[in-house]
């Protein structure tokens, strides 16, 4: 299936054509199905099943699944093809089948942000974005794993059992959209949802070579999104196509009277920028976005600089060196907010209760067992990062490296309209390989964090596949609501990106069709 | 502290009481401060809750701009400056709580300084007053009904995220009934601009103290200590004269004030430690992520000074310019006009007494009617035809009716309304003419001589006795005023 | 060198986050969180005294709502989601540490 998409990437736009007719939904990505649904040339019952027998023979083996909502996802589409022969308008992603990761609300549907502590809790309302997505007449398959309220890097940390790789088992999908990273890439959906709070969307879309994008702080409402770290939680697609991102974006984004934060403008319109090319773009690679990365992922950022400079682009390199306190400052920012965020679950109104002789036992008991090993280390971290004595140290510094950053990055857009450089470190690593040290798994975000600092868009986008075979990704940043110049470029990069074994530029793997085809293995679980 | 030191009886010679209040005032709007669901009292547990006031995970607050204009009508009634606040998250662990954190405006509140001035002239100064979402409501079962001994607790959240206000004054009270009179005066403003319903009863009123003591002329404050549950003036006054005797024992015995937070039994009439020390809180305050700040606008000032009616001390002091033009009375505010004034701007029938004086009432005698006999049927005397009042303060100024038949007359308008004279003529009544009053005086000099020797002789006290005796007898038509100044001329002559 | 937080810090903290932790947790976080400061040392260490804070993103303000009435969530489905419940009501075992 990647490489259906590898091959169809850089043709399938708004106003593409192929992949329309027949049984070809699988192919068609979400672009396509869409279209082809809306003028009655392919019904969305069909492209449904096909998208569900890719679940049933795949899901035992990557386990990317928390729930699934056949029974409602079939009556959609049945509704949808009725309501398409009699002539009715029908939306921009009309049948094509959706996950979301399972920190989104969805009424009916458990919520459980992969934790105990939420068991048995079904919302009683839904997020903005599914309620946006169902009316443009998407069908929400299911509920995507996820590291435990997406605090990780690989999936793992997630009480429901881990989720595998696509493209090798044995490895980790990345995270915390590991469930939605690995169902796009397995074929089971055209589009994922995930959040992304220091990289959740883009490090998962990288390890599983699929696009993710993070939108600007404030473009898609957190209605509904289960919040980890408020000010830097935001919604995004992963999908197999930049241009099935863009269109998921479009439906998904724009303003929302239930979400203070979220910004009073219209979705952008990006189809128009796809397929637009380079030519005069001002591109710099940030040195500080790749020191460090193994040799494989280095060498896709250089190739993509250098095809970019090929198109017409005018590259040069950057430095931003207060990338470095990046990650630092987000790993005392985020646990702060998620120590506060998460002080709700304590057994009284919902979830799981674990009995005590009073009250403040019963919740400490509660909370003790509810959570993972993970969530309570982050609670416990931003707990104290919060507490008398040391809020200045270290929540209130790492406040002011915000500021920093933001001002370095401004100074960056001075002379460039985007940046470019790796979204991770290396390559999808094995399971279990970074689980005792949590510092390490920590770093797997360090070149995704500053976007979620800065509150700018950033986007991943597959390139080509390094020595192992395995997917890498390379990163696109831009200033704030710069969506459109993001998405030019990473259609761009997306149509110049290697494929196959002919055209290593980094690295001479056939990991794409070898992932494509991968899915034997027995998962981490 | 010690139950070994016994608590003397406030005032204790030689201390000063101080004491800052915190009143905390639900706000009169439809919904929640974060949501649409409905801001009532006593409405069937838990009906009132949706995902964000129940905190239910993925829910996002957004803020009711009802409370913020109303917020900053109480900023610009109290003189406050009213400015660009931001919400922080306050975080503690309390059932009643449903995020665990309550969202409350902390370093940059709305509302910054102001003060209020008492009826007595007194001001009292203002330090902030802050937005904050109050917390649902939790009844403890089992035991005596109190925490202690309850086998559990029931939580209704029909109360959290109630938009409330906390207004903090400075630590300007020296006295039990100036702290009354502080909550009653801010009552009056909050209900004036429309605010609160100020029902103390159903909580919509609640009041923390910061009471310290100090030594008569010393300079610096002494420790404070915060007592919560006052839900009524009484408990107030009681609680920090209470509370401030219990410390300056505690100093007597050599001990020293810990600072505490205490709760009021009003059954026992005493306060006792919330909490010991070693659990003192960390808030762990920081900038609540989910909401932006607000920033009031000039149309937001104009919309509140618009909506600011003329408060209390303005009114009281419109009358007491009434007054001081009559030019009969003392406009001091202090004694009996102070009161009197003080007493028909809480009743709210300042509009009467002003009316009155407009169309021709002498000023002193209109305040008097109204504050001595009308303030006792508020209701009634609100719906008083103004015209028909200001009549019969005419004809009492002018001796056509003595002030027992005013009164008599006043009566029957305030149950029946009509007009003075016709109600005067229907029952007979009618000033006696001066020629009658001295008549009256003779008889009862005739009647009681030893009395009227010591009259005469200048023993001002039995003058009560001789007016009450000529009133009887002239079954109250007689006017009291005429009687002494009979009296008088009588002595003069003597 | 001085560990940046203590065991009995650790215990502290555990409590401010309502977490029953074990005694042996205690030791493991101890030492984890030791690690994360020592990593955000470089941060702690900047000098950003003319620096202000960033709390959030966006510089956005005055968003409000409309102070009109939106329905309440049914009683019994919220009831429905508590671990116990009575007269209508959330039950909680007996609170310690008000007045
Ligand atoms: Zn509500």
């Amino acid at each position: 299936m990647a490489d259906e998409r590898a091959g169809t990437s850089g043709a399938v736009g708004p106003g593409g054509t192929d992949g329309g007719t027949g049984a070809a939904g699988l192919h068609a990505g979400a672009v396509g199905i869409a279209q082809a649904v809306r003028r009655g040339e392919l019904r969305a019952q069909d492209v449904l099943e096909e998208h569900l027998a890719v679940v049933e023979a795949r899901e035992p083996a990557l386990h990317c699944f928390l729930a699934l909502d056949v029974e409602r996802a079939r009556a959609s589409a049945a509704a949808l093809d009725e309501a398409v022969a009699r002539g009715e308008a029908v939306g921009a992603l009309a049948g094509v089948p959706v996950v979301l990761k399972d920190n989104l609300c969805v009424p009916g549907l458990p919520a459980t942000c992969g934790s105990r502590i939420l068991e048995g809790w079904v919302p009683p309302y839904e997020a903005t974005v599914a309620a946006r997505l169902r009316k443009a007449g998407a069908l929400l398959v299911g509920k995507t794993n996820l590291d435990e309220f997406a605090m990780g890097s690989s999936t793992e940390h997630s009480a429901f059992g881990a989720t595998a790789n696509p493209h090798d088992p044995e490895r980790v999908p990345g995270g915390s959209s590991g469930g939605s990273a690995a169902a796009v890439a397995a074929g089971m959906a055209p589009i994922g949802l995930g959040s992304d709070t220091g990289g959740s969307i883009r490090q998962p879309a990288a390890l599983c070579g699929v696009v993710g994008v993070k939108p600007t702080y404030g473009l898609v409402s957190r209605y509904g999104l289960i919040a980890f770290a408020s000010s830097l939680d935001q919604i995004g697609p992963l999908t197999a196509t930049v241009a099935d991102a863009a269109l998921a974006l479009e439906v998904i984004a724009g303003a929302d009277p239930a979400d203070s934060t979220c910004l009073d403008r219209p979705a952008p319109v990006l189809g128009p920028v796809l397929g637009r090319g380079v030519e005069g773009l001002r591109v710099g690679v940030v040195g500080d976005l790749v020191e460090g990365a193994d040799r494989e992922v280095a060498a896709a950022v250089a190739a993509a600089a250098d095809r970019l400079a090929g198109a017409g682009a005018k590259v040069d390199e950057v430095a931003i060196p207060a990338c470095r306190y990046g990650l630092p400052a987000y790993y005392l920012l985020a646990p702060a907010e998620a120590s506060s965020n998460l002080a709700r679950y304590d057994g009284v109104r919902y979830g799981l209760r674990v009995e005590g002789e009073d009250v403040a036992a019963m919740n400490a008991a509660t909370r003790a067992a509810g959570f993972g090993r993970e969530v309570r280390r982050r609670i416990m971290l931003g707990t104290f990062a919060l507490s008398a004595g040391y809020y200045d140290a270290y929540y209130g510094q790492a406040q002011r490296v915000r500021t920093l950053m933001i001002q370095a990055f401004a100074d960056a857009y001075q002379r460039f309209d985007v940046l470019l450089g790796a979204t991770t470190p290396g390559v999808a690593f094995h399971q279990g390989e970074k689980l005792a040290d949590p510092l390490s798994m920590y770093l797997s975000d360090v070149f995704t964090v500053p976007s979620n600092l800065t509150g700018q868009p950033a986007l991943s986008v597959p390139f080509g596949t390094g020595e192992s075979g395995l997917p890498v990704g390379v990163q696109v940043l831009a200033p704030a609501l710069g969506e459109e110049v993001l998405f030019q470029v990473g259609s761009s990069l997306e149509a110049m990106a290697p494929r196959g074994g002919a055209d290593g530029a980094a690295g001479q793997g056939t990991g794409q069709e070898a992932g494509g085809a991968a899915g034997q293995g027995t998962g981490g679980r | 502290m010690s139950a070994a030191v016994t608590v003397p009886v406030w005032p204790v010679e030689g201390w000063e009481l101080v004491a800052g209040l915190e009143v905390h005032t639900e706000l009169s709007t439809a919904t929640k401060l974060f949501c649409g669901c409905r801001n009532a009292f006593g409405d069937v547990p838990n009906t009132n809750t949706c995902p964000v006031c129940l905190g239910l995970p993925g829910s996002l607050p957004v803020l009711n701009a009802e409370a913020v204009e109303l917020a900053a009508r109480v900023g610009v009634a109290l003189g406050s400056d009213v400015r660009r606040s931001l919400f922080h998250r306050k975080n503690y662990f309390y059932p009643d709580m449903p995020k665990n954190y309550q969202v409350s405006q902390y370093d940059e509140p709305i509302c910054v300084g102001g003060s209020l001035e008492l009826p007595d002239g007194v001001r009292i100064g203002i330090v902030r007053a802050h937005l904050e979402e109050d917390t649902g409501k939790t009844t403890h079962v089992g035991g005596d009904g109190r925490i202690h001994g309850a086998s559990h607790s029931l939580v209704d959240y029909n109360r959290a995220g109630v938009p409330l206000l906390e207004i903090v004054s400075e630590p300007d009270l020296r006295s039990a009934e100036q702290a009354r009179a502080y909550v009653a005066e801010l009552r009056a403003i909050l209900v004036a601009v429309g605010a609160s319903d100020g029902r103390m009863e159903e909580g919509s009123l609640r009041v923390d103290a910061n009471v310290s003591v100090r030594r008569v002329g010393d300079a610096t404050l002494g420790t404070r200590c915060e007592v919560k549950n006052l839900n009524s003036l009484r408990s107030l006054g009681r609680a920090v004269e209470h509370e401030a005797a219990r410390q300056v024992a505690v100093l007597l015995a050599g001990g020293t004030v810990a600072q505490e937070t205490r709760h009021w039994r009003e059954d026992e009439g005493r306060t006792v430690a919330m909490r010991s020390k070693e659990e003192a809180f960390d808030y762990r305050y920081f900038p609540e992520p989910d909401l932006v700040p607000v920033a009031p606008d000039a149309a937001l000032l104009e919309r509140a000074r618009a909506a600011v009616p003329m408060l209390p001390a303005a009114r009281r002091a419109r009358l007491f310019g009434l007054l001081s033009r009559g030019g009969d009375q003392d406009p001091a505010r202090a004694g009996a006009p102070g009161a009197q004034v003080a007493a028909v701007v809480a009743s709210d029938l300042d509009q009467l007494v002003a009316g009155a004086v407009e169309r021709g009432a002498e000023p002193a005698l209109a305040l008097a009617r109204v504050a001595n006999e009308a303030a006792a049927e508020p209701d009634a005397a609100r719906r008083l035809d103004v015209e028909a009042f200001a009549h019969l303060c005419r004809m009492e100024a002018a001796g056509e009716l003595s002030a027992t038949q005013a009164k008599t007359v006043l009566g029957v308008l305030l149950a029946e309304g009509g007009d003075p004279a016709e109600i005067a003529a229907a029952r007979g009544l009618a000033a006696l003419p001066a020629g009658a009053v001295e008549e009256f005086v003779r008889s009862v000099a005739a009647a009681h001589p030893e009395e009227w020797g010591r009259w005469l002789a200048g023993e001002e006290k039995v003058a009560g006795f001789l007016v009450g005796r000529v009133m009887r007898e002239s079954g109250g038509r007689a006017d009291g005023k005429a009687v002494r100044a009979v009296l008088d001329a009588a002595r003069s002559r003597a | 060198m001085e560990p940046r937080i203590s065991r009995d810090q650790v215990a502290h903290v555990a409590k401010l986050a309502r977490l029953a932790l074990a005694e042996d947790e205690l030791d493991v976080l101890a030492g984890e969180l030791a690690a994360v400061l020592d990593y955000a040392a470089d941060v702690a260490a900047l000098d950003t005294a003319a620096v202000p804070p960033t709390a959030h993103p966006l510089p956005l303000a005055n968003v409000l709502r409309a102070d009109e009435v939106r329905p309440s969530l049914d009683p019994a489905v919220v009831l429905a989601m508590a671990p116990d419940a009575a007269e209508g009501r959330f039950r909680v075992p007996r609170i310690l540490g008000g007045a």
